[in-house]
């Protein structure tokens, strides 16, 4: 049996989160999606709207985020920021829990030397630093949004693989898989009808909280020059750029900085609050 | 309907459970009786061919297949389709994330059995349970409706043969007459083979026609279940009735 605390199946518990720390989470999360996604909306002025004459603004009514070195407008490119932050985030996890999720289940349901084969390719992802893997592969490539994916991407899956091959072979010595067995089901269906469902609550939970992870990644390696370029607005690009001026012109890194920190505070409140609300533990009670 | 000949099954060397001859006639109910670890659970595993890491000598047939030398797709093919198993936990044996209904209409399709409603529906029926059933979920059913609903999908996929491990063990007492009675009827009516593995000698004694008496992987005493359970020759089985409340 695996170590792993005994996951209630996601149908039955999903309904009762009302934990209010993963709703807190759950609202900023929409609040800040909405924010990127409503950008050409609700910015004041165009993302590439340069301007010499109004370079490095503080704070006011026209800018209420100040202006950048360029004289563009902090405040429209932290919204513009958030759609290339929020993008890499959910493509990165959407990509790496999939493959990982997959992986993970075959290898938990299989066992023996499918297994083995796979939690050993697992285990060499796992064996380098994450950001360095990250790095290296971000050299490598050319410096793009999707070079910042790819190389987030393939960091991050093995997590998700051995989480769910520890959750996918204690699921498979339930009876019920005994049962399909013995209905005559192909091993194939098992795995993705009974298998993969109920083995998805923790993986859940990591994906909501490998969010922040993600965005403060994906921002390193764009502060490092490996990621989004000008004229993308990408908050660790922003802050990369600010950081020289933060004695002179504090607003310019402060606040693509503290739109990162929200972000992956947001993710973080989220994963707890979910970890809480689906612990079963508390759904017994 | 299932006949066996010498089965031998051992895991390393080991032997586990060792059946010189058990026949199971349709209509008929055949127990087997033992405690934990006698190698009846065994027995009712390698019937289906899912023994895995055992080696297994004899002759199984069952609905007409030699199942130690079937392929993997012919064993899959009478599984569920021609014998079916009732196990001893009948909501376990239920994914949490299906609605009953939603099961039993995949595993008819499984298997291709046409007209998914009408046969739903009575199958249902022939269980007695409210056809309201089948949107539920496991956990919102109980342990005895589980496991009439895990007999109805036998019959919705026409089984020939039931095997029954512990059908009753994980129940209440009015629950386990209820299942009882359901067993009983589709042997009799429907022409069931049913072969029953349990510890439950007063359960045994009220439905079925011949008895297995096994101990420690050997059957030592097999006849009508009249004589076993009322002249035991064997100082196990004699044990085992003096056991009882």
């Amino acid at each position: 049996m695996s170590a792993l605390p005994e996951a209630a199946p996601l149908r039955r518990t999903l309904p009762r989160v009302t934990d209010r720390f993963a709703l807190a989470g759950a609202v900023l999360i929409a609040l800040i999606a909405l924010a990127a996604l409503l950008a050409p909306w609700l910015a004041p002025h165009p993302p590439d709207e340069v301007d010499p004459f109004a370079a490095l603004r503080p704070p006011d009514a026209a800018h209420w985020f100040g202006t950048d070195a360029a004289g563009r407008d902090v405040l429209t490119r932290v919204l513009y920021g958030g759609r290339t932050s929020l993008f890499i985030a959910v493509t990165v996890l959407a990509v790496s829990a999939t493959t990982g999720v997959l992986l993970g289940v075959v290898a938990g349901y299989a066992g023996g030397w499918v297994r083995d084969v796979i939690m050993r390719i697992t285990d060499v992802f796992l064996a380098f630093p994450a950001l360095l893997l990250s790095v290296a592969l971000a050299v490598v490539l050319q410096p793009s949004v999707t070079t910042v994916i790819v190389a987030i991407a393939v960091t991050w899956w093995p997590w998700y693989a051995r989480l769910s091959a520890s959750m996918a072979a204690s699921i498979a010595t339930r009876p019920y898989v005994d049962a399909a067995r013995c209905l005559g089901v192909p091993a194939p269906m098992i795995i993705l009808r009974h298998v993969l469902p109920n083995s998805l609550t923790p993986v859940l939970v990591q994906v909501s909280l490998d969010g922040g992870g993600v965005i403060l990644t994906a921002a390193a390696l764009s502060y490092l020059g490996l990621g989004a370029q000008e004229p993308t607005a990408e908050w660790g690009l922003m802050v990369e750029q600010g950081q020289s001026l933060f004695t002179t012109n504090w607003w310019v890194v402060t606040f693509p900085g503290l739109a990162i920190l929200l972000t992956a505070f947001a993710f973080n409140v989220l994963g707890e609050g979910l970890r809480n609300a689906l612990d079963p533990r508390r759904i017994v009670k | 309907m299932i006949e066996v000949r010498d089965l031998r099954v051992s895991y390393g060397g080991r032997v586990v459970a060792k059946v010189p001859e058990l026949d199971v006639a349709p209509g008929e109910c055949v127990a087997i009786v033992g405690e934990s670890g006698s190698g009846k659970s065994t027995t009712l595993l390698a019937l289906l061919g899912l023994t895995e890491g055992a080696e297994v000598g004899g002759r199984i047939r069952v609905a007409g297949v030699d199942v130690t030398s079937a392929s993997p797709a012919e064993l899959r093919a009478i599984r569920g389709a021609r014998v079916a198993l009732v196990m001893q936990s009948p909501q376990a044996a239920l994914s949490p994330t299906l609605r009953l209904g939603t099961l039993m209409r995949r595993a008819l399709r499984l298997h291709g059995v046409g007209d998914a409603e009408r046969v739903m529906a009575e199958a249902v029926e022939a269980v007695l349970l409210d056809p309201a059933i089948l949107r539920r979920y496991p956990h919102e059913v109980s342990g005895g409706q589980a496991q009439r609903f895990a007999i109805a999908l036998a019959i919705a996929l026409g089984a020939e043969a039931i095997l029954a491990d512990e059908p009753t063990s994980a129940l209440d007492v009015t629950v386990q007459a209820e299942v009882v009675a359901v067993l009983r009827t589709l042997c009799a009516e429907r022409g069931l083979a049913l072969l029953l593995v349990s510890h439950d000698l007063a359960l045994v004694s009220t439905i079925a026609h011949r008895v297995l008496v096994m101990r420690a992987g050997e059957v030592v005493e097999s006849g009508p279940a009249g004589r076993v359970l009322s002249e035991p020759s064997h100082p196990y089985t004699r044990e085992l009735l003096e056991a009882l409340p």
